[in-house]
């Protein structure tokens, strides 16, 4: 199902299906080019696949925009062992609920994506990661699968073409970190979910010590529309150097929250006005979160002129991540934004690293006794302190995620520290509905 | 050598073969890179972030214990921004660590403390609660304390990839995570106390030391365990004259940081409540304390009556005691007592190996070359229980190397795990298996044999023979029980031809006079001759020490100086820890008695060094470098030439197949032992 009426903005490539009766049919996906981008890959040597890819310049939609076709052709092709296809539907990034929609409308896409990914490196089996809280959609994601087999679109010799493929749906069990691509291979093996140094990266020992390819959900659906269309059509319809639509979750303090496929390049304030209707009570934006609570926070002025895509987003030192944007108001109090945001990534930490393990819950705490009224002002600089010291300095990105909203809102909103000074009450506390994941 | 890789640390031209870790690098050069969960030879973890270095061309700190060196790499490991990064890892273990340094066990020896007062962090920003947790038992030896902890998964790794146990794990997650073992609350594992010697801090202690002393109030003797052959390295810390701790943590010795239950805990017989500590005499069918004088001469004068007599004696050595005290028994017992009825309990077939390589050299493997060599058949022995320290060797061997272990054994073993493969011998026939491995072992590069007592006489020159025809070097060892079996074998604790064996000492009904040193025969059997004069050297009031007219009360392992030589015919030298009031050591027991006798000029004077003097003359292959054993090194003894005189007794070899929480008579005076047996047994 849908969640929010469309938007006239929307340029429908990954989401064309939605809404569609039966949309999760494999009847309704072949009756719309569907599997069209397979045939034509079949046809295609692996090259001319990764190199279509690369032509499209789409660039890895889970959070940290890693070019897809470079990605793919790192595989070793001459490997004797076997490769393997993993993908990473673990969409636990606050702010971010794309990947859902995407296997909840159109499964058959991904699972097409999945085979023209296994044709590009002669994989011959896949693991879907779904994080454990999406049980509902692996029950969708199953029953698409059993679908597929049962009309040859998987198993053994697909489409007469001695081409086998098989895929299988894994559940995670509630870790952020596991969003992680090397924690999600070791959850995916049967291991505790920590992440695994790099190098080597998965393209060359990944599940199980084989090539893997790892990527989005949303990266693996825009394949059949590059190999059906061409790359240079899905490039053409973003900006240079990053190709395509990219799901955009409106979340927070605006009118028309939800999904909607807005071509790279859309700028951020004709997104909120236009596209999410504007913020909520006609109030002004205060603070912008582009992609998932893990990017640096910009304020209203840094919206201006900005536009939603990776280099962009780049230049205003934060990132266009996994497309969960959240929407600030006026009403906010920041403290307890930055308090709400490490507390999901004490809560996630893996344990693993120190910085990140003893890092996030120590600012949780000192942020937690700040917005409580009891901070002292040399606590402002010892939260941005300890958030620099965890910067740069863990194991994996989690750290990372953890550590940049929390400075910039340190930076940014400086002055709303100092508001809760002296044993002073929030003086945001009427905005208490921050509408955060 | 055109391989290495040329790099800069700290502007100095360092040069590493490739493949090497920037910190293996930095330390080989002389710069120290701190870290925690680091540790050479367990898998990599970048966990603890304390080696983070700055790399010339990386936009990030690098943690160097991930990095392989490159060519033309330039590291700098002490920038202002690596020093800050150092001090901040360290606040934020700080920031929840409960700071009880003064009661710690750790406090003098701990990681932490050195790193904080080094590279800084002294004073605390942190106001908050600390995440607490109740300290934890999880067996006889092992406490965790949870809130110390900073998880560098050290303990887990070596558990999991040294010991192969797999006994420890981590459970929760974030700022929760802690250490777990095995079995919910409590641990079932090897109790080798190896994940309480390889932490940094003081989170997992250990139940036999904890607070009995600080580290610096110790002193540190490193002298040869007193359990099995494998003749690892202890160093005992005592202080007051009391054993307090053994470890290895100087990693001196042919075990390197190595120790099992045994090596670490099982000291503590020493001090037992039924130590003897006076000498005994049977009056009235009673033992009764008398002085050392008088228990010395009732037996010199007995043994003089009996040699006079032309009376029969008989001498039974030790698996425990000393090179020097087995030569200065044997000698004794042949050239003053005029007797060839000497042996012991014999635990492996080591006579039939030399004489099977006589004239061979290089055929004799020392521990090392199990850790070495490429490829290692075990046959015929549980090596993880009998035999940790060869069994560590194997696993390292395997994880370091990738060598290809094979297996024959008649129960699985742990080396299963690593092991090529594994073959049951369900017919005691080790051959037919064997044969089987034929064409795969011939393929190997070399290879090393390690067999057990279910290979012996003629079955070792077949095994010999089976080795040397597969056309690859290979080299040898057999499996002796105690601490010093070889020795006894070596020292010649072994009948004259027409001797008595000790089955048949026990069984003749004609003895005179038997001695018993340092072991207890009566445990199992019974002696006939019931008039014979019987003399038992030993710590405790054993079996055979109760049927005694003198018992002589003697030093342990840990109280005297000398020689023992491991199951690989490597000689180490015994340190003298402590000394237990009124005991003496058997060396100086025998020279008493000769001395009593008038025999002290053909004995010879009874310190330790002059007698392994004497072993180094005339004793065949121990002509062996002094200086090494000396230092605290293992000189392995040499191959010999010419037969070895066999009595063709394979019936009396006889493994005791001691488990890791058993070692003969002396396991049942150790308390570390029993009560790990029996905190399993009420499980």
């Amino acid at each position: 199902m849908l969640y929010n009426e469309p938007s006239p903005h929307e340029v429908k490539v990954l989401t064309r299906r939605f809404g569609l009766e039966n949309s999760a049919s494999l009847d309704t996906y072949l009756a719309t080019d569907g599997f069209k981008a397979f045939k034509k890959a079949l046809e295609m040597t692996p090259e001319q696949i990764i190199e279509e890819v690369k032509i499209s310049n789409l660039r890895g939609r889970g959070g940290a925009g890693f070019p897809a076709g470079l990605k793919w052709s790192f595989v070793p092709r001459n490997s004797p062992k076997p490769k393997y296809i993993v993908v990473n539907a673990d969409e636990s990034e606050p702010g971010t609920c794309k990947d859902r929609l995407l296997m909840e409308n159109d499964p058959h896409q991904l699972i097409e994506g999945v085979l023209i990914a296994g044709l590009a490196v002669d994989a011959h089996a896949g693991y879907i990661y779904i994080r454990g809280e999406y049980r509902y959609l692996i029950e969708i994601m199953d029953r698409a699968i059993a679908e597929a087999y049962s009309c040859g679109y998987l198993g053994k010799n697909i489409l007469g073409s001695n081409f086998h493929f098989d895929l299988y749906t894994h559940t995670g069990a509630g870790a952020y970190e596991c969003g992680e691509e090397s924690a999600l291979l070791e959850s995916l093996e049967g291991k505790r979910g920590v992440p695994r140094i790099r190098p080597p990266f998965p393209a060359v020992v990944g599940a199980f010590q084989c090539p893997t390819v790892l990527n989005n959900v949303e990266t693996y659906c825009a394949v059949p529309a590059i190999i059906r269309d061409g790359g240079a059509a899905f490039a053409a319809l973003g900006v240079p150097k990053a190709g395509g639509t990219k799901l955009t979750c409106l979340s927070g303090h605006i009118n028309k929250p939800g999904v909607y496929e807005l071509p790279l390049g859309f700028p951020v304030m004709k997104m909120i006005e236009e596209v999410g209707g504007g913020i909520r009570g006609g109030k002004k934006l205060k603070a912008f979160i582009p992609g998932g609570s893990s990017c640096p926070v910009l304020t209203a002025e840094e919206c201006q002129d900005l536009t939603m895509d990776y280099d962009a987003m780049a230049r205003k030192k934060t990132m266009l991540g996994s497309g969960g944007v959240v929407i600030m108001d006026e009403d906010t109090c920041m403290v307890r934004a930055a308090l709400r945001i490490m507390r999901f990534y004490a809560h996630e930490s893996c344990g693993w690293c120190i910085p990140c393990r003893e890092g996030t819950t120590w600012i949780r705490k000192l942020l937690q006794r700040f917005h409580d009224g009891m901070g002292q002002r040399s606590d402002i600089a010892l939260i941005g302190d300890l958030a620099k010291n965890m910067f740069g300095r863990t194991f994996c990105p989690l750290g990372d995620a953890a550590a940049m909203p929390t400075m910039s809102i340190v930076e940014k909103f400086y002055h709303e520290f100092e508001d809760h000074l002296d044993g002073k009450p929030c003086p945001y506390e009427k905005a208490r509905q921050l509408v955060m994941a | 050598m055109a391989d290495l890789v040329n790099l800069t640390i700290d502007g100095k031209p360092v040069q590493a073969p490739p493949g090497t870790l920037v910190i293996d690098a930095a330390k080989r050069a002389g710069i120290e890179v701190p870290a925690f969960c680091y540790y050479e030879g367990l898998s990599l973890q970048a966990a603890c972030r304390m080696c983070l270095v700055e790399v010339e061309k990386m936009p990030k700190l690098m943690t160097s214990c991930t990095l392989p060196v490159a060519e033309g790499m330039v590291v700098r490991t002490e920038t202002p921004t690596v020093a800050a990064a150092r001090k901040s890892m360290l606040e934020f273990l700080l920031a929840n660590h409960p700071l009880d340094c003064p009661v710690c066990d750790k406090g003098g020896e701990c990681e932490l403390q050195d790193m904080t007062f080094r590279y800084g962090a002294g004073e605390s920003r942190f106001s908050e609660n600390k995440v607490h947790k109740p300290e934890k038992q999880w067996s006889p030896v092992v406490f965790y304390d949870m809130p110390r902890c900073i998880l560098c998964y050290r303990c887990v790794r070596i558990c999991n990839e040294g010991m192969g146990v797999n006994a420890l794990g981590i459970v929760n997650r974030g700022v929760v995570s802690e250490i777990a073992p095995n079995k919910q609350d409590h641990l079932e594992c090897d109790e080798c106390g190896m994940c309480i010697d390889i932490c940094p801090v003081g989170a997992l202690t250990s139940g036999a030391y904890r607070y009995h002393t600080r580290p610096w109030e110790m002193e540190h003797v490193g002298t040869i365990c007193a359990h099995c052959a494998d003749g690892c390295k202890t160093t005992l810390g005592v202080r007051n004259n009391q054993i307090i701790r053994g470890n290895n943590r100087d990693r001196s010795g042919i075990n390197d940081e190595f120790l099992c239950v045994k090596g670490r805990y099982a000291f503590d017989f020493y001090n037992h409540p039924e130590r003897l500590q006076s000498p005994l005499l049977k009056v009235d069918g009673k033992l009764e304390p008398v002085s050392w004088s008088q228990a010395i001469e009732t037996v010199a004068k007995k043994f003089q009556q009996v040699r006079e007599a032309g009376g029969k004696f008989a001498v039974v050595g030790s698996n425990h005691t000393s090179n020097e005290e087995d030569f200065y028994l044997q000698k004794f017992g042949r050239q003053v007592l005029g007797t060839g009825n000497i042996d012991h309990h014999r635990t492996g077939d080591v006579p039939a190996l030399l004489d099977a390589l006589s004239g061979k050299t290089g055929k004799l493997a020392v521990s090392a070359d199990l850790y070495q060599r490429k490829a290692v058949l075990v046959v015929g022995a549980d090596l993880a229980l009998e035999h940790p320290f060869l069994s560590f060797q194997i696993r390292a061997n395997y994880r370091h190397h990738q060598a290809h272990v094979y297996v024959v054994t008649p129960r699985p073993v742990r080396e299963d795990a690593v092991a090529a493969v594994s073959l049951r011998d369900a017919c005691a026939d080790v051959f037919g298996p064997l044969e089987s491995l034929r064409a795969k072992l011939a393929a190997e590069p070399e290879l090393v044999i390690v067999f057990g007592d279910v290979v012996k006489g003629e079955a070792v020159r077949r095994l010999v023979d089976f080795g040397e025809s597969l056309g690859i070097p290979v080299k040898y060892v057999a499996l002796v029980d105690y601490s010093n079996s070889r020795g006894a074998v070596d020292m010649g604790l072994l009948p004259d031809a027409g001797g008595l064996a000790l089955p048949e000492m026990l069984a003749a009904g004609d003895l005179d006079a038997f001695w018993v040193v340092g072991a207890n025969p009566l445990k199992a059997g019974e002696l006939r001759s019931r008039s014979a004069f019987v003399v038992v050297q030993d710590m405790f009031l054993t079996e055979t020490a109760r049927a005694a007219d003198v018992v002589l009360p003697a030093a342990c392992a840990y109280e005297k100086n000398g020689t023992v030589t491991n199951v690989c015919g490597e000689v180490q030298k015994l340190k003298k820890a402590l000394g237990t009031m009124g005991t003496k050591p058997d060396l100086e027991i025998i020279g008493l008695i000769a001395r009593e006798m008038g025999a002290a000029p053909v004995m010879g004077p009874w310190t330790a060094e002059k007698v392994f003097d004497e072993i180094r003359r005339s004793v065949r292959g121990y002509d062996i470098p002094v200086p090494v054993v000396a230092a605290g090194g293992a000189a392995q003894t040499m191959p010999v030439n010419g037969r070895i005189p066999l009595d063709g007794r394979p019936d009396l070899i006889r493994s005791a197949r001691d488990s890791l929480f058993t070692s003969g008579t002396l396991g049942r005076y150790s308390k570390v032992l029993n009560s790990v047996v029996e905190s399993r047994n009420n499980r």
